[in-house]
């Protein structure tokens, strides 16, 4: 680390904490304190003596050939001591997370409404902007290709990346497909079997991760002609990898240390301004900060896919699901990100958690001038989830069912198969989550002598004194993957340390992990106490000095990194058992570490891990590899792709005021099976924020564009909930254990915002007899103007 | 960019005097947003915080206006209004109570409202249902002149000030009758306007007034539809015998509300939509300032 | 230009202020006090919510200049020296509602607001208050939990003192 003055070292240091529980407790999270207190450093909050501020000029057209760019007049504005384009990059041009298709910074053209053309560095953002200011390009503005059907036709309507430059897997403006088809697929026999037919075309609109710290990092040019970037990231490791082709460098002179993180959720998952403050800071020798503003941030990182499916189920008089025929296209935009991931998700989990023997499935990502897609919590699941959970409700109503008792008949269980061939070898509690949801008694009705009209539609805004509100309650579950599929080997690292310090045992555990809020931080010392028997935990700061831990998304921290720690650990008690063995002949194989001491289940308490340890350091590192899966077979979708499933139910109340159109959620409740609840707390709480985030997406949510442009980058008009939009969210979660997992525990964060939406949109429908095929549901949809 | 920080209220208009262009800032919660995303970079700023009589009211007697108005100095926050003028300003204090957040409402003012004259601000409508007599108090180095609100909204983001003036104060007379806001927006709390609507009877003079917002280049009124019903009113003796409007009337009133708007196609909505939900909005704030007026004659009585 | 103001009980100073910088900007950038944030530099998120003059208010809507000689109160100014942390940060890590914490410095300082003026508000009191300040990892409920949390302990303790 520079000698210099850095600020924000407070939670750049280790954290220690002492507390009695392990896991199943739900101890504080060890930084806690720091950022009640304002002391803990975002990536926003870094400084550093010398700093400069990073920024880039972004493209105002979604499609378009760069000319010419003239920076000449820009470097004469006092303060200002680099401008860099495409031309000064040191390295590789191009990046990319699973597709190197993206260029750091435009080269000859522009792919998308605000990609980055020119990035500058200055004594002050107002300088910076100034200078931005002046930077003359010219564009030959190119007609944006941005509908399916533009998209598919790139003879008449243009390539997104020219046949030469295309670097996915696919062809054309495809980035990726994948089908799936199992039982006989389905043909018109199939449908012949078929006693009821209910066909839907839904439309997912483009949701934004809208994490409240903005994209920030700070980079610090080293003395042997590195770099040293404190970073707010999801994946140290991967934006590494990333980063150090472009600047020219080994990868062990790019080092990472991960700076305090104001939520993910997807966002962070593919590069900002990684890139841009690394080439500024090996540019000028110093250290360059960049802070994205509001607006720069909805243009500056990767949204939801938007989605258009086409769904078609077949089900018998009983109500049996016989077939589903689905087409998804995903809008991933003008660079892949993980739109191959997506397009895996999507289609292998289109079909929700039911057993249907015959399966069709097509899901496509299309490249186009829109602004680029990949990672957002849920990851191509949550659209699917919104077209079949829809089309399940038509079903019941064509059958003349009851919603969840047409769900509970066809749900899956332990040992079902889903259309991609895998079985589902863990508990599968589908039936019991719906159930538990239907069970809890319903919120009471609105007292229309007595009303608050906060408690209303609409709220303070005073549109409704209880006239015209009718409520509604709708259902709905979903299927989630957790950890990374199709082939791929993640695994993540751990190092567990342990010695005395200040004549107590200390147990450090150093990983890689990008805690993003969901509290890894505070599951890792719960492990190593259980584990260690100790009480006091530090927890290093994260950073590339590791082993790589992964990716905080995809539900997989815990079970992957929490894993890894466990090994380490494990790996830690036995060296520390071996060392009571040779030096005390000990013979024992039933030991453990409780409170402190090294205890025999036969002849008790054996000694003190304080005696034991002395001035000794028991330091090993440890990497925790899930069981392999396979990629999906192209044409029929068959492979044992997932690590793991978890399923959530919901049950949504609204009020809506139908003459508006406006919505009140009166209550949103869940149920999942969550294996092992490691920290109950936290727990809860990521169960009850991905269903908020669900609730954003049924009824407020949406990046709006038009011919390539965005149109709402603020906060202004991209609107996510308040506390006045949300409501009671009581959770009930059940344990069942998954073998394969650690601790039998399953990945959280994802399954509940699948099953939020559709739950929601399903009330409205039973509160307006609406269909409502699109979210987010919008007044005009209710009142049809 | 100057920053300017007058003591006194004459200080402050010499200031804007000397430089036309200076934008005058008090809660700042339009002026920073302006400043912040870099869209706007005034020579100057005037800062009016110091200037306590801004952020103070007094009720009394003003010629030109019937009645006991309400002199609202500019830059009482709407925290404030809610909190101390829901009577003598109900429609108004309804409206300062939707304004952005908590926060935002501990220092967004009418004057800002005036000053930035958006037609989604949220005091506007409110402010044309309270009167024609409604006025605002254009101060300058040249002396004070009173612009009628129904002359203060020139185009889009536009008013009639002269570059060398600031508000002092909204004369504002005090509800003769009770009146009533509406705003529709996606979400239950800090959303602009998709269109709101103020209502206000006036049974001193059998009028009642409206004002629409966000539905036009500029807040507006209905003026067809206060005609209508004042006649309703007065024709069918309501004022006097506090009986029902009937459906007929409430319908028509509404769609003489949606008629007199102006509304456009844009992200928060369509222009449909607009049209539909004021109709709503109108018949709605018609019923319960109605229900409150009858309510009034029946314990009067 | 030089601004001079009462931050959390001392006087401080900026240098070289730009005119048109936020008050969230002075303190970040040039005090030292980076607790509260930057989430939207718009009013609509409340992630930068200050007291000025016992007032919260959006520190990115008020021009830095504006408070000179006036008084200012950060997160960083809740705890107290001697007593540790205020009952409403402590009340916010013991129920949960810190995840990833950016708009944890906003809330609390709006929350240590709503408890002042309203010790024991209710469900929808609390919310109206608190409408203010955006959350995207917790979904409010257990911000929910923690303001009642720190209501019942602010009143119990002022009873045991009597």
């Amino acid at each position: 680390m520079s000698t210099r003055t850095i600020r924000g070292e407070k939670n750049l240091q280790d954290i220690t904490t002492a507390h009695p529980d392990g896991i199943g407790g739900s101890p504080l999270r060890p930084d806690g304190t720091l950022k009640v207190k304002g002391e803990f450093a975002y990536s926003s909050d870094l400084w550093h003596e010398d700093m400069l501020w990073g920024m880039a000029l972004r493209s105002p057209h979604a499609h378009a050939k760069i000319l010419s760019i003239d920076i000449s007049e820009a470097l004469t504005q006092p303060g200002v001591y680099a401008v860099m384009t495409h031309d000064d990059i040191p390295g590789s041009k191009l990046y990319g997370l699973e597709v190197v298709d993206q260029p750091a910074i435009a080269t000859g053209k522009v792919r998308y409404h605000g990609e980055a053309v020119a990035i500058i560095a200055a004594d002050h953002p107002e300088t910076a902007r100034r200078a931005l200011a002046k930077i003359k390009v010219e564009y030959e503005v190119l007609p944006p290709i941005t509908t399916e059907e533009q998209c598919l036709d790139p003879e008449t309507y243009g390539y997104v990346h020219s046949p030469e430059e295309y670097k996915a897997h696919a062809s054309g403006n495809i980035v990726h497909q994948q089908k799936v088809v199992s039982g006989l697929g389905v043909t018109d026999e199939v449908r012949a079997l078929a006693d009821v037919v209910v066909v839907g075309d839904y439309e997912v609109g483009m949701q934004d991760q809208a994490f409240l710290g903005p994209e920030s990092g700070l980079a610090v040019p080293a003395e042997d002609g590195g770099i040293d970037l404190y970073i707010a990231t999801q994946w140290l490791h991967v934006d590494r990898q990333q980063i150090a082709p472009v600047l020219g460098l080994p990868e062990n002179k790019v080092r990472l240390t991960l700076a305090g993180v104001g939520g993910a959720f997807g966002g962070r998952e593919d590069l900002s301004m990684q890139i841009h403050a690394c080439l500024l800071a090996q540019r000028t020798g110093k250290p360059v900060k960049i802070v994205y503003s509001r607006e720069e941030s909805f243009f500056g990182h990767v949204h939801r896919h938007p989605a258009k499916m086409r769904y078609e189920h077949g089900a018998t008089r009983d109500g049996k699901l016989v077939y589903m025929d689905a087409r998804i296209v995903l809008d991933g935009g003008a660079y892949a990100s993980a739109s191959p991931a997506v397009v895996g998700n999507a289609s292998s989990l289109s079909v929700g958690p039911y057993e249907i023997p015959n399966v069709n499935v097509l899901a496509v990502a299309l490249y186009s001038n829109n602004p680029s897609c990949g990672a957002m919590r849920g990851f191509g699941a949550v659209q699917a989830c919104f077209a079949y959970e829809s089309q399940l409700d038509k079903l019941a109503a064509e059958l003349g069912m009851d919603p969840v008792e047409l769900r509970q008949l066809n749900a899956v269980s332990q040992g079902s198969y889903l259309p991609t061939g895998q079985m589902i070898d863990a508990p599968a509690p589908v039936a019991e989550l719906l159930q538990k949801v239907k069970d809890l008694p319903l919120p009471q009705p609105l007292d229309l002598a007595n009303l608050d009209i906060r408690e209303l539609p609409g709220a303070l805004s005073n549109t409704s004194h209880g006239e015209g509100i009718v409520r509604g309650v709708g259902y709905a579950v979903g299927l989630k993957n957790v950890g990374f599929s199709e082939g791929f080997d993640d695994y993540s690292t751990a190092r567990v340390r342990l010695e005395v310090i200040g004549g107590e045992p200390v147990a450090m555990v150093h990983t890689a992990m990008a805690e993003v809020g969901q509290g890894g931080v505070t599951v890792h010392g719960q492990i190593a106490r259980t584990e260690l028997g100790v009480e006091r935990v530090t927890i290093h700061p994260a950073n590339t000095e590791v082993g790589s831990a992964g990716s905080t998304s995809a539900s997989r921290q815990t079970y992957m990194t929490g894993g890894a720690v466990k090994l380490a650990a494990e790996a830690v008690r036995n060296e520390l058992f071996n060392l009571g063995r040779s030096r005390y002949g000990w013979t024992y194989n039933d030991l453990s570490l409780v409170g402190g001491k090294v205890v025999s289940a036969s002849a008790g308490v054996l000694i003190s891990m304080v005696d034991l340890l002395g001035d000794h350091a028991i330091d090993l590192t440890r990497e925790h590899h899930h069981r392999p899966t396979v990629p999906f077979d192209k044409e029929t979708g068959q492979g044992f792709g997932h690590v793991q499933y978890t399923f959530c139910a919901h049950r949504a109340v609204v009020d809506v005021d139908i003459e508006l159109g406006l919505v009140k959620v009166v209550e949103l409740a869940a149920a999942q099976d969550v294996g092992k609840a490691l920290n109950p707390l936290s727990v809860i709480g990521q169960i009850q924020g991905g269903s908020t985030q669900g609730l954003g997406l049924a009824v407020m949510e949406e990046i709006i564009t038009r011919d390539g442009k965005v149109r709402n980058p603020s906060f202004t008009d991209y609107l996510i909930p308040t506390i006045l939009d949300t409501p009671p969210q009581p959770v009930e979660i059940m344990e069942l254990a998954d073998p394969h997992a650690p601790y039998g525990l399953r990945g959280v964060g994802e399954a509940p915002t699948l099953s939020s939406t559709p739950a929601i949109v399903s009330a409205i429908r039973a509160a307006t007899g609406l269909a409502l095929m699109r979210v987010p549901v919008r007044p005009e949809h209710i009142t049809g103007t | 960019m100057e920053f300017l920080r007058p003591a006194t209220w004459d200080e402050a208009l010499a200031a804007k005097a000397e430089n036309p262009s200076a934008v005058p800032i008090s809660g700042g919660t339009d002026v920073m947003v302006e400043l912040n995303f870099d869209r706007h970079r005034p020579a100057a700023l005037i800062d009016l915080n110091r200037i306590t009589e801004l952020t103070e009211w007094q009720s009394g007697t003003y010629e030109g206006q019937e009645g006991e108005v309400v002199r609202l100095g500019s830059a009482v926050p709407y925290a404030r209004i809610t909190k101390e003028l829901s009577g003598p300003l109900q429609g108004l204090a309804i409206a300062g109570n939707t304004v952005g957040s908590p926060q935002i409402r501990n220092r967004g003012s009418v004057g800002g409202n005036l000053g930035g004259a958006s037609p989604a601000g949220d005091a506007h409508p409110a402010l044309l249902a309270a009167g024609r007599d409604v006025f605002v108090e254009a101060a300058s180095v040249r002396g004070t002149r009173l612009i009628a609100i129904d002359d203060f909204y020139v185009g889009v983001k536009r008013n009639s000030l002269e570059p060398d003036e600031l508000i002092r104060a909204i004369r504002i007379p005090v509800a003769d009758g009770p009146q009533q806001f509406s705003k529709i927006g996606t979400r239950n709390a800090m959303v602009i306007a998709v269109c709101a609507f103020g209502f206000a009877l006036h049974p001193k003079n059998g009028t009642v007034g409206t004002g629409i917002g966000s539905a036009a280049p500029t807040p507006r009124r209905a003026v067809e539809a206060e005609e209508f019903l004042a006649g309703e009113l007065a024709s069918r003796n309501l004022w006097n015998s506090g009986g029902l409007i009937g459906p007929a009337a409430i319908q028509r009133f509404g769609e003489l509300v949606s008629a007199a708007a102006s509304p456009i196609d844009d992200v928060r909505g369509t222009a449909a939509y607009r049209r539909h939900s004021l109709a709503v909005m109108a018949r709605r704030t018609l019923t319960w300032t109605w229900n409150e007026y009858t309510q009034s004659l029946r314990s009067a009585a | 230009m030089r601004v001079t103001f009462n931050a959390n009980g001392r006087e401080v100073e900026a240098d070289d202020v730009w005119e048109g910088e936020s008050l969230l900007f002075m303190l970040r950038e040039r005090l030292g006090l980076p607790g509260s944030k930057n989430a939207c530099e718009q009013g609509e998120c409340g992630s930068c919510t200050v007291y000025l003059d016992g007032s919260p208010v959006c520190s990115c809507l008020v021009a830095a200049g504006q408070v000179q000689d006036r008084e200012v109160r950060t997160v960083e100014g809740l705890a107290d020296a001697e007593t540790g942390l205020d009952p409403v940060q402590q009340a916010f890590i013991d129920a949960g509602a810190v995840q990833c914490g950016f708009c944890t410095p906003g809330l609390l300082v709006q929350t240590h607001d709503l408890l002042e003026r309203e010790p024991q508000p209710s469900d929808s009191d609390i919310r109206e208050a608190l409408s203010g300040n955006l959350c995207r990892c917790t979904g409010y409920e257990k911000i929910m939990d923690a303001v009642r949390l720190a209501s019942a302990r602010k009143c119990h303790t002022s009873e045991v003192s009597q």
